[in-house]
């Protein structure tokens, strides 16, 4: 079944055009990885499916729906988390407090309540922090983290929402070997349960996980495909590989 | 585990709440007249103050014109005491719902801005008010202000009567007032509610991104500022028997922001801490020199250099993570 799918989707700024007329269509339960240069359009496009960026055309529709209209609070409703980029946490609040923000709001207005209960957000952030490995870590100021706990934190933070769909924008960068290695399988575990779009520019990462990677370029979609389809496709050779 | 920790922390806070209103109550029965009547001013004071709080400490916006919530309260229950002869209960509530709508208007406008630009709309908004107040004179008494009389300020609820100009009485209301506004911030803020306030506060692109309409968020925590304050302007005009533009003026905004930065921004006692030291560095220093406000910039100045974070922020920072 298809969770997402974008139609002509376009952004401009300005003159110049980040993403433009872009197709798009993911499958429920798939990891997909989107590559490409620097300044393809990879962060301008998953910004409009997440809602942080409004298109300039096109239509967004997910599960069924069309979003296109609705801002990013009503798309994390639907079911969309996305982590940034660049770290994003809340530095100064506790791990707990960082997680609680997304557990709270996946599980308000359940039963009847507004709210969920104390004792509820205090399982629903155990839980999320235990997945990504930081359960010890729960009343550390997020701030002081090591740079790889932080990305984890992003991610539980994600997690705690509880997505339909997860997308991760560049979850990798600037974490250890051995860090990646348990990313990695951090990602296989999860993606039982959600699908999972990332923007990743480590291949041996996108080459293990993904499904299926999309292939971007000035703003356009290159190529599609299985990771071999990919790797072997000339257009692609060319335009990031540079052979 | 992170639950223990929690709720020995919650336990710590409550008690530090309950301490200090117990205190309060206490201290009544053994204050002189004259610090007695202080510190029942400064309680209503340290009320305007705590809704301040919730707004710059827990939301992290900067307003410069929170006099007019306060003016808003203060004229809401004067006037309608003095013109429509409203009972002391019903003209209070008058102000307070005064000030809530008002601050419900001024946050449907102001809060399309954000930083330096949130803090000169409020202060321009504020300036407007105080304007009005003084154009509409023959109603106002405008920098005068007018006096409610003691017949006013005389009544019965309940069959209870009671006397706003009795001291015990005065003291008992500012006291009530400020125990309910602070445990109410209090409950707020450790709530899922404050929690997005503080995550407004912290980052709110991220905030949005976690799926919040942190517009939404910060229309509710100003408009609860400003009905505090207004709650906090109402009784003092009640309570205190005078209502003037004075109170209306850019130094009813700015006073606020002081108090709270001296006693922490983001503390839940911070607010009456601030309000109490003020009170007092400018009661000493006054009785001193008649430059007395080169005594405060002074303390502020040791403030900024020493305890950039407030009185309690900086305990918190050192010594008690825990402090609410």
């Amino acid at each position: 079944m298809t969770l997402l799918t974008a139609h002509g989707l376009t952004r401009r700024f300005g003159g110049i055009h980040a993403v433009e007329n872009v197709d798009f269509a993911l499958g429920e339960g798939e990891i997909r990885a989107i590559i490409g240069p620097n300044g393809a359009g990879k962060t301008t496009f998953v910004g409009m499916i997440c809602g942080r960026i409004e298109p300039s055309e096109g239509r967004i529709e997910f599960a069924g729906a069309d979003i296109t209209g609705l801002g990013p609070w009503d798309r994390v409703a639907a079911g969309i988390a996305y982590t940034f980029q660049i770290t994003s946490i809340f530095r100064n609040l506790s791990c707990f407090e960082n997680v609680a923000l997304g557990v709270q709001r996946s599980r308000s207005h359940r039963g009847g309540r507004w709210w969920p209960k104390r004792a509820e957000i205090a399982d629903g952030v155990a839980a999320s922090l235990a997945t990504v490995g930081l359960a010890e870590r729960a009343e550390q100021t997020a701030g002081s983290l090591a740079y790889g706990h932080q990305r984890l934190l992003e991610i539980a933070i994600g997690l705690a929402l509880a997505p339909r769909l997860l997308i991760l924008d560049e979850p990798t960068q600037g974490l250890s070997d051995r860090e990646i290695e348990s990313f990695c399988a951090l990602m296989k575990r999860l993606s039982a349960e959600t699908t999972i779009l990332l923007i990743e520019h480590n291949m041996p990462v996108v080459m293990a996980l993904a499904d299926r990677i999309t292939v971007m370029d000035n703003g356009r979609i290159l190529a599609e495909g299985t990771a071999d389809a990919v790797r072997n496709n000339p257009r692609v050779r060319e335009a990031y590989l540079g052979t | 585990m992170s639950g223990p920790v929690r709720h020995r922390e919650d336990r710590r806070g409550i008690a530090l709440q309950a301490g200090a209103i117990l205190i309060l109550l206490l201290l009544q029965f053994v204050l002189p007249d004259y610090h007695h009547t202080n510190v029942a001013r400064i309680l209503v004071l340290a009320t305007f103050a705590a809704g301040y709080n919730l707004l710059l400490g827990y939301t992290g916006l900067l307003s410069l014109g929170h006099a007019m919530f306060f003016a808003a309260g203060l004229y809401g229950a004067g006037l309608s005491a003095q013109h429509l002869g409203l009972p002391m209960p019903a003209a209070f509530l008058a102000g307070v719902l005064a000030g809530l709508t008002f601050s419900i208007l001024v946050g449907l406008v102001a809060l399309r801005t954000t930083g330096v630009a949130f803090m000169i709309v409020t202060l321009m908004l504020a300036q407007a008010c105080f304007l009005i107040i003084l154009y509409f004179n023959d109603f106002t008494r405008g920098d005068e202000g007018f006096v409610l009389s003691a017949e006013m300020r005389r009544g019965t609820i309940f069959g209870f009567g009671y006397d706003l100009s009795d001291p015990n009485v005065r003291y008992g209301l500012a006291l009530l007032l400020f125990a309910v506004a602070s445990t109410g911030c209090y409950r707020l803020v450790r709530s899922p509610v404050g929690r997005v306030l503080v995550a407004i506060r912290e980052n709110e692109a991220r905030t949005a991104m976690l799926g919040y309409r942190t517009f939404l968020y910060k229309l509710f925590a100003l408009g609860l500022s400003g009905t505090i304050s207004a709650s906090a302007g109402a009784a003092y005009g009640l309570l205190f028997s005078y209502v003037g533009a004075t109170f209306a003026s850019i130094q009813y905004s700015i006073l606020p922001l002081l108090w709270v930065l001296l006693g922490g921004a983001g503390t839940i006692l911070g607010p009456l801490l601030g309000a109490l030291l003020m009170f007092y560095i400018v009661e000493f220093a006054s009785e001193q020199t008649s430059s007395y406000m080169l005594v405060v910039g002074a303390a502020l100045l040791l403030l900024v250099m020493f305890f950039p974070k407030g009185i309690l922020g900086t305990l918190r920072d050192r010594y008690w993570r825990w402090l609410p």
